[in-house]
């Protein structure tokens, strides 16, 4: 299979287990996207609609009006990019300390670090905790992914994931799709602790 | 939630049985997934090699057992290296200890957890609940049955037994507001309530699907999230993993993970597989890092690593899929069919972690159907297992009056035949005018009320063979004649059949008188010895023939003979004769299809010259075929009969589930007469779902079971022997 092929087995294998492919865009064009998307949305889904107005603020409770984008420390060269378009459209760009906001954030940005083509799994190093929780918390996870990147199965992955394993502290994540249950009569429902929405943003090399 | 307590008889387990059999939804929810499962594993594994790469689950896992002592060793030494504090743990309750003094020396008071099967084997949440920790399931399904009291039902789907009306009920007393039975919403209930848990929580702990020693990573594969938040929110980390989850490399653990979502779920790949190695960043402890602790959990597992039968229960990769496609589970749900793990590893392992008591029953509650084994992730032979430990439980226990009775009976062939014979006549005033018996005298049980049973034959095989031995001059080949107790003495019909046909086909036949049971009640009831004991005489009697092939028309005693006789019967018997008795054992339909062509029918597939007359008049002579478990499963035995059945002239129609269960299993259907009832209905609406006349099997307690059901319901449909089908003797009336 040659690395064209790749590509296409990554998207359609991602594409079914319901992640969102935006194909081959420069790193502004990808982050525009994200933030016109993220403009979009509805408020944070992890507040409990069922309970008093939305717009009470508790401490690292979910705020219903300032839409925000986790964007992790290591990740400060989007932020010169990143910092305008999200002012421009109201939305709080979170650089640090997002246990703060652990109730819920609209949206995490972070690089992936390979694409794993037969399950369509994005193989992302979450060493640091933010890493971790843009992950985690948010309601979508924007994953942004170097075509180059991508390889056919996680075994021929072995010993790339085993140096990024190497390390103390290490915590790598494979994340194929946005986050599901089963659990209730066996229907498939998308979003449980993890995102709603994966996005896979492909990055021309 | 139905307490299990340790005395629970027998009978007393029925009645749990039965309430579970009432239960329509539980019926219609485990039913679709019985369908549903099969299709989406086939899908999930297409184009690979899946027999290959459970094969090389089950060599990596083996290795891992046997080297086990080597990789605790490198696994604790990389652990310590990269800031885990290790412990062994050599039972539950020290396990459980383990944990609650790591809470208390950290001043945790709020705890969450991700599902982990061993936290539910050690029965760690009553444990820290009772020492004042707050503890809160956080997967979807454990957090519902934790809320009401209950025990998961299946190793991967915890609540799979609830409908999402009773979660509705249950998430509107937990939020105090009225949640409507949608499952979107109800899942994003337990999303915003279970926020807070997490934010709060001291003490995150989790399970571990591997532990690898190269570099003392864990790895979790999970779906829905909750396990990155209890490894990142929490201060603490405790991860509780039997000593059986060490893998030397990732790159064991990444063969593993090719195997174990696509056999669970028929996922490829589940949403998150994490690698945690050691501490991580978290920015809420003065040091910047978790405190982080493995449990090491025994309970057990050296023994039974040692054990030279029972390692390979250390195999599993806990997918689930064994009760996925189990007949007894699809009827009953998994709190009836396990203790804590469940399905078919759950009856082995009960009797290993949570003892005899909570087995005693279980052990009983499975047909030998053999779908676990055909579909097990590590290739474990569970349903031998499930035998094995029937029998130790006989063994340390005492044997019951019934099955000492039937060892006792089965040991004396001539006894044994001799009851038999004298029960043809002891019927008579039992069976009025109908051909079938109410009351078995081989089955020592009054409850078959629900399938007609038939009469012992008036005279047996063995008695007509004499006469019935044909007579041929130049010989294609000389075959065996192996009949079983049943065709022996209840459908002696079937062999006749088989008999016309070797004659046709100038095959020569015996049959040694010396032939018995071929054990395999025996070993359904818990009576190895006896087993033992008739596998030797079975050996013995074919001694002197010097035939070709040892032919049955039972799938069961093809199955039993060839996969039970050399354990049984090695190092009483020579081991070359042992191995040249299994060589030669072929089922019927593989024999003749084998042979036909050239040598035992001469016209070869062109079968139609003998098609039944009495089935083709009287309909449109549609057939199906019921595959017997212990053909298709137990002899590998797919094809042929279908093909001989097409060849026979007949309109073959397949049957969705051809390969499920009828729900005999023997002893089984005596002692769980419900559950065999309800299989079997099952199996009796989709074999009339093809629109056929008559079910064609190949196996004789099939014949009683599905006959016997059929007459019964008074359904539409007859049952016959393939034999019989091939040979036109099929009967037109119902009998
Ligand atoms: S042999 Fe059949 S009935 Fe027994 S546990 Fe396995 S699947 Fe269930
Ligand atoms: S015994 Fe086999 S099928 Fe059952 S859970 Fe274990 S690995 Fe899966």
């Amino acid at each position: 299979m040659d690395h064209h092929q790749l590509i296409q087995q990554f998207k359609e294998k991602a594409q079914l287990v319901s992640a969102t492919i935006h194909p081959e865009m420069t790193l502004e064009t990808a982050l525009t996207t994200a933030v016109k998307y993220c403009q979009k949305k509805s408020s944070c889904q992890t507040s409990r609609p069922w309970e008093s107005p939305p717009g009470h603020q508790d401490n690292g409770g979910a705020r219903e009006h300032v839409k925000t984008i986790a964007l992790p420390e290591n990740h400060a060269s989007l932020e010169t990019l990143l910092s305008p378009m999200c002012s421009s459209r109201g939305i709080e760009l979170v650089t640090k300390n997002f246990r703060n906001h652990a109730r819920g954030m609209d949206m995490g940005i972070t690089f992936a670090d390979y694409g794993i083509a037969d399950t369509g799994t994005l193989v992302i190093g979450c060493d640091g905790e933010d890493m971790r929780l843009a992950t985690m918390i948010s309601d979508i996870h924007v994953a942004l992914l170097p075509q180059s990147r991508i390889r056919s199965t996680a075994l021929e992955l072995t010993d790339e994931l085993e140096d990024m394993m190497a390390a103390p502290g290490a915590y790598t994540a494979f994340i194929t799709g946005p986050s599901r249950t089963a659990d209730i009569e066996r229907v498939l429902a998308i979003g449980v602790h993890g995102p709603l929405e994966l996005h896979i943003m492909l990055l021309k090399d | 939630m139905e307490k299990k307590t340790s005395q629970e008889t027998l009978k007393a387990y029925r009645k749990r049985i039965d309430t579970a059999l009432d239960n329509d939804f539980l019926r219609t929810a485990m039913d679709r997934f019985a369908v549903a499962y099969k299709e989406g594993r086939k899908n999930a594994f297409k184009d690979m090699d899946t027999d290959d790469l459970i094969e090389q689950v089950a060599i990596l896992k083996k290795k891992a057992i046997e080297n086990r002592t080597a990789l605790l060793e490198e696994f604790t030494f990389q652990a310590e290296k990269k800031g885990i504090q290790v412990h062994m743990a050599a039972d539950a309750q020290e396990a459980n200890n383990i944990i609650s003094h790591i809470g208390k020396a950290a001043n945790c008071q709020k705890v969450i957890k991700s599902k982990s099967m061993t936290a539910e084997e050690t029965h760690l949440n009553p444990w820290l609940e009772n020492r004042g920790f707050k503890v809160t399931e956080t997967d979807l399904g454990e957090w519902i049955v934790q809320l009401r009291h209950e025990g998961p039902s299946h190793m991967v789907m915890p609540a799979i037994h609830l409908s999402r009306y009773q979660v509705a009920d249950l998430f509107s007393q937990v939020t105090d507001s009225r949640q409507d039975a949608k499952i979107e919403g109800l899942v994003k209930v337990a999303r915003s309530t279970l926020r807070d848990n997490f934010i709060e929580a001291d003490m995150g702990i989790t399970g571990a699907n591997f532990l690898i020693a190269k570099t003392a990573t864990m790895g979790l594969v999970t779906n829905e999230g909750n396990a990155r938040l209890a490894t990142t929110l929490p201060r603490v980390h405790v991860v509780l993993a039997g000593i059986d989850k060490i893998l030397p490399s990732l790159e064991d653990a990444l063969k593993v993970a090719r195997v174990l979502p696509r056999n669970a779920t028929g996922q490829q790949l589940t949403s998150y597989v994490t690698w945690i190695t050691g501490p991580s960043q978290c920015t809420s402890m003065e040091t910047d890092k978790r405190e982080m602790h493995i449990v090491l959990l025994d309970n057990g597992r050296s023994a039974i690593a040692d054990d030279p039968l029972f390692s390979q229960v250390l195999h599993c990769v806990r997918c689930g899929a064994c009760a996925n496609v189990c007949p007894v589970y699809r009827m009953v749900g998994g709190h009836q069919m396990g203790h804590i793990y469940i399905g078919a590893i759950g009856l082995i392992t009960t009797y290993f972690f949570h003892g005899r008591e909570n087995a005693r029953n279980l052990v009983q509650n499975c047909t030998n159907c053999g779908a676990c084994k055909a579909v097990c992730a590590a290739n474990i032979d569970l349903p031998r297992l499930i035998k094995e430990v029937h029998a130790r439980i006989q063994d340390e226990e005492g044997h019951p009056l019934k099955s000492l009775l039937l060892a006792k009976v089965l040991k004396n062939r001539k006894l044994f035949h001799g009851l038999l014979r004298s029960a043809s006549l002891a019927q008579v005033p039992v069976t009025g005018n109908t051909p079938y018996l109410r009351h078995l005298p081989m089955v020592f049980s009054n409850e078959h009320n629900f399938r007609a049973l038939p009469a012992i034959a008036k005279v047996p095989f063995r008695d007509r063979w004499k006469k019935l031995k044909p007579r041929i001059d130049k010989p294609a080949m000389k075959i065996i004649l192996f009949s079983g107790c049943v065709q022996d003495f209840v459908y002696p019909e079937q062999l006749e059949a088989a008999v016309k046909l070797f004659k046709k086909g100038s095959v020569d036949v015996e049959f040694p008188m010396g032939q018995s049971c071929c054990g395999l009640p025996a070993m359904m009831m818990g009576e190895k010895e006896a087993a033992r004991d008739v596998a030797i005489q079975n050996v013995k009697a074919m001694r002197g023939f010097n035939a070709q092939w040892i032919v049955t028309l039972c799938a069961s005693c093809a199955s039993h003979l060839t996969h039970a006789t050399r354990d049984l019967t090695k190092g009483f018997l020579p081991d070359k004769e042992i191995k040249d008795f299994i060589q030669r054992i072929i089922p019927f339909s593989d024999f003749i299809n084998r042979f036909a062509p050239e040598t035992v029918l001469p016209g070869g597939k062109d079968l139609a010259s003998h098609a039944p007359k009495a089935v083709s008049t009287a309909g449109k002579g549609k057939v199906t075929w019921h595959s017997p478990c212990h053909l298709c499963r137990g002899m590998g035995v797919r094809n042929a009969p279908k093909d001989l059945i097409a060849a026979s002239g007949q309109t073959f129609v397949q049957a969705e589930e051809e390969e499920t269960c009828c729900g005999f299993g023997g002893s089984f259907s005596a002692n769980f007469p419900a559950v065999s009832r309800e299989i079997l209905t099952r199996k009796l609406d989709d074999a009339e779902n093809t629109g056929a006349e008559l079910l064609v099997t190949e196996c004789p307690g099939c014949v009683l079971q599905l006959r016997g059901g059929a007459v019964n319901q008074e359904r539409n449909l007859k049952v016959s022997h393939l034999a019989e089908l091939l040979a036109g003797t099929v009967k037109t009336s119902s009998d």
